[in-house]
């Protein structure tokens, strides 16, 4: 698997260069997706040693059955997006496409080595490449402001992470004397400072995976990169976050159960408070970064149940929490790229990313609008598709142990779960609703066009992926079975005994009929609407004579009632005149925004004050430049005199 | 022959004080060429004799001695600066101060871990001092030619804190510094050159005006 460095690539002419790099991704990304599946078909993985002159031990690479999980949504989507990116991002228009395919490389390059590092320094060196590039891809547009203010919102929040991260692993090493990642489950809990790596590690990795409190970066971020560049963030680099955490666990055994509670309450809450924040955008890519704030929630209960079940030996959490989390990595990873995607194409044919300004677009985009359904559904977690077999570990876990084992608590994910998932189809009936169904809400929209092969073949292929994924769910069993059993250090029978629960058999057989009956009667439906008699009027007309596209539902009028019932998080924020008369007067307006908790309300004034503060500081820095020598020569006589 | 480099050491700190103490510009360039010289005769008394040495010598001869006191010269010639040295503390402190400064270099260099060999020279405090002078020098002098001569200052102390390695030191190194002490004077001619032309005066203390508000 020695391919990582062929993605570095940046020719003269940019638009030969693109399709040369995206040519090398392809290639490199089938390489990849090979060696996972040779890996998992039971052939043992070479470790890889660099030889570097640096005094930090040796740089170990090599891949076991955790990190698969993280490669195989890896390598798929970074093919898909990179040739996606020749016909979204072509450099004929964009005169920053060089930069953007160097940098898309070379982040896909370093989450690989990020997954596979097995050395606490090459992988912070990694980890840094890679959040180092997802800024310079992010601020491709570095001309608008919006952009440099969330570029740089991005920077501090990946740099207090990674200052949590250095914090972590130099812990680490104090712990066992080596740069070395030590073998899973070979620390003891009872180590001092055992408690402090993991608070550490949830603080840095958990600001890269979104986990509330510490997601305040992602909805601007993910709105404002380039759609291939969301697609591989929200797809693969939050689950880099993940698999952090995930990795940092496994060093530990038996670890105490508060350390279970405490992630499956902070998934909890981010994915609750992820689709509230979903549900209240009228941004299109900002409702899908929300959601995928949503989406990380959801595996950490998966894994703050596996952590619980662990520790209270209770086998059903325990698989079926890792079975969770692990199978939702891979689809959401598939199904949120396949919806940044599509979004690329909304904005490339519309223009714009507001929803409200979009409408009627299924008659213009005949291929994407389905494949967009795809993807909603899929996150939504509904029986076809692959988004609902994650969702059904948790629920059999919850369920089952909750109600068997001592553990009642367990069983209230079961409600939030259900909570989340109601949620889920407000919100992506809402953004299906109001972009593909009714009339046209604007020009732009009305003249919406299909995109080129060159976009639509990747979202095909990742749409096929959740299809295949949700009708034969055993795929995905039989694919993170080896990583649950290592990483739960089960046997295979106890696993066995507990997926043999959970009904995957009557569910593809549910699936595979839900899906031939749809074939079934859409067909005969379309055949009978061929012979029938047709009229012509606005969609949802409702009979008006005159219609006009401001009459429909927006987005916001839509989700007007939850978000009335989740005000608390989302926090929407009116502006609306006094109403004197029984008509409001001409001119008057009525805005409404919807606000970031955390970010707007919390740390923008704390950042504000501070700001306040060091301008008293900047009175040190006068223009004198005889005191400026003064300052230097003030610290050396006190360097001089300092033992004295 | 020691004893001559400790009597030549005295005299360097003697004209750091004529330095600091002097109002004419013109002589304090004269002085810090005089440094510069004595500077260079140095390595010869306390090192034996060789082709290296000599190069170094007469290196440093010509650089300090000569052609970078005539380039400073030449400067404030062409930028018609008045004569006078234009403090912002007055002489006699300034005076006081490197009298001060010198006798704590003295008892810093007590408090250093030096090699025994090195213990009774006089080069540390000698070099200490020389540094310090060089400080004051560029702290409480207005015109950016006095900082220039500042830096000389500085330079020199630090060059004879490096007599004392000079048997370790390679040519390189040497070069390397000179040069270094050139580009450093060319880059101060340079903005010498930018202050006078944009500010038609030489007084650094202009320079704040450039600070953004």
């Amino acid at each position: 698997m020695a391919f990582s460095g062929v993605p570095g690539l940046a020719l003269h002419h940019p638009a030969r260069g693109q399709r040369i790099a995206a040519f090398f991704v392809v290639i490199a990304s089938f390489l990849g997706e090979y060696a996972v599946i040779t890996l998992l078909n039971g052939s043992t993985g070479a470790v890889y040693q660099i030889d570097w002159p640096l005094p930090f031990g040796p740089a170990l690479l090599s891949v076991d059955q955790l990190s698969i999980i993280f490669l195989l949504p890896l390598f798929l989507v970074a093919g898909c997006v990179s040739v996606y990116s020749v016909a979204y991002w072509p450099a004929r228009k964009h005169s920053s496409a060089g930069k953007l395919t160097l940098f898309l490389g070379i982040f896909a390059a370093a989450m690989v080595i990020v997954v596979m590092a097995r050395n606490s320094v090459l992988f912070i060196m990694a980890w840094e490449v890679m959040a180092l590039s997802a800024y310079f891809l992010l601020t491709a547009e570095q001309q608008s402001a919006e952009v440099q203010r969330v570029g740089t919102v991005y920077l501090i929040a990946t740099h207090t992470g990674t200052m949590a991260l250095l914090a972590m692993f130099s812990l680490l090493r104090g712990t066992i004397g080596t740069f070395e990642f030590p073998l899973s489950h070979s620390l003891s809990p009872s180590v001092p400072v055992a408690s402090v790596i993991i608070i550490t590690a949830l603080i840095g990795f958990g600001g890269k995976a979104g986990l509330m409190p510490l997601h305040f970066w992602m909805p601007g971020a993910h709105a404002n990169a380039p759609s291939h560049v969301s697609a591989m963030m929200s797809g693969v680099m939050l689950k880099m976050g993940v698999y952090g955490i995930l990795r940092t666990l496994s060093f530990f055994d038996a670890l105490p159960v508060w350390v279970g509670w405490l992630i499956l309450l902070l998934g909890a809450w981010s994915a609750i408070n992820g689709i509230a924040l979903a549900a209240g955008q009228r941004d299109l890519k900002r409702l899908l970064a929300c959601s995928s704030i949503e989406n990380v929630g959801i595996i950490f209960i998966g894994i703050g149940l596996a952590l619980v079940g662990m520790q209270l030996q209770a086998p059903y959490l325990v698989v079926c929490g890792l079975f969770g989390a692990f199978i939702h990595i891979i689809n959401h990873g598939l199904f949120k790229s396949l919806l940044f995607l599509g979004s690329g194409v909304l904005i490339h044919a519309v223009g714009t990313r507001e929803i409200d300004r979009m409408g009627g677009l299924a008659r213009r985009m005949p291929i994407t609008s389905p494949l967009f359904l795809v993807g909603s559904l899929a996150i939504c977690g509904l029986p076809p598709l692959n988004g609902f077999v994650g969702e059904l570990f948790l629920y059999v876990g919850a369920i089952t142990d909750g109600i068997v084992a001592p553990l009642p608590l367990a069983a209230l994910v079961a409600p939030v779960l259900a909570l989340v998932g109601g949620l889920a189809v407000i919100t992506f009936v809402k953004l299906y609703g109001i972009i593909f169904l009714g009339v046209p809400r604007s020009v732009e929209a009305a003249h919406g066009h299909e995109a080129t092969p060159a976009m639509t073949v990747p979202m095909v292929l990742l749409a096929a992926g959740c299809l295949v994924a949700g009708l034969a769910p055993v795929l995905l069993v039989r694919l993170v079975t080896p990583a649950v059993a290592l990483y739960g250090d089960l046997a295979a029978p106890v696993i066995a005994k507990v997926t043999s629960l959970v009904p995957i058999v009557p569910l593809t057989i549910a699936n595979i009929l839900l899906v031939s009956l749809f074939l079934v009667i859409g067909t005969a439906y379309l055949l009978r609407l061929r012979r029938l008699p047709r009229s012509r009027g606005a969609t949802w007309g409702c009979g008006y004579l005159e219609p006009t596209a401001r009459m429909q539902y927006t987005g916001t009028s839509f989700s007007e009632m939850a978000i009335n019932v989740l005000g608390a998080i989302v926090a929407p924020n009116r502006r609306k005149p006094r109403l004197a008369a029984a008509f409001p007067p001409a001119g008057t307006r009525f805005q409404y925004t919807v606000t970031e908790t955390v970010l707007d309300r919390i740390l923008t004034p704390i950042f504000e004050v501070v700001g306040l503060a060091f301008s008293y500081l900047r009175r040190v820095q006068h223009g004198q430049l005889h005191i400026y020598v003064l300052y230097i020569f003030a610290t050396l006589c006190v360097l001089m005199f300092w033992r004295n | 022959m020691i004893l001559l480099a400790d009597q030549l050491l005295v005299l360097v700190m003697l004209i750091n004080l004529v330095m600091l103490g002097t109002s004419r510009l013109i002589f304090s360039i004269r002085a810090v060429a005089v440094q510069g010289v004595i500077l260079g005769i140095l390595p010869g008394l306390i090192h034996p004799f060789s082709g290296h040495l000599a190069g170094i010598t007469v290196g440093i001869i010509l650089a300090k001695g000569i052609i970078i006191p005539y380039l400073i010269s030449d400067a404030v010639r062409k930028a018609h600066i008045r004569r006078e040295v234009e403090p912002f503390l007055g002489y006699v402190p300034t005076l006081l101060l490197g009298a001060v400064f010198t006798a704590l270099s003295f008892a810093f260099a007590e408090q250093l871990p030096l090699a025994p060999e090195h213990k009774e020279l006089l080069f540390v405090p000698a070099s200490i001092a020389t540094l310090l002078t060089g400080f004051l020098v560029l702290t409480t002098r207005r015109k950016a030619i006095s900082q220039v001569i500042g830096y000389l200052v500085m330079e020199n102390g630090i060059f004879v804190f490096g007599l004392l390695l000079s048997e370790a030191m390679p040519v390189m190194v040497e070069a390397g510094a000179l040069l270094d002490l050139l580009v450093g004077i060319f880059v101060m001619g340079i903005v010498i050159n930018h202050i006078s032309r944009e500010f038609s005066s030489l007084d650094t203390s202009r320079l704040r005006t450039l600070k953004e508000e």
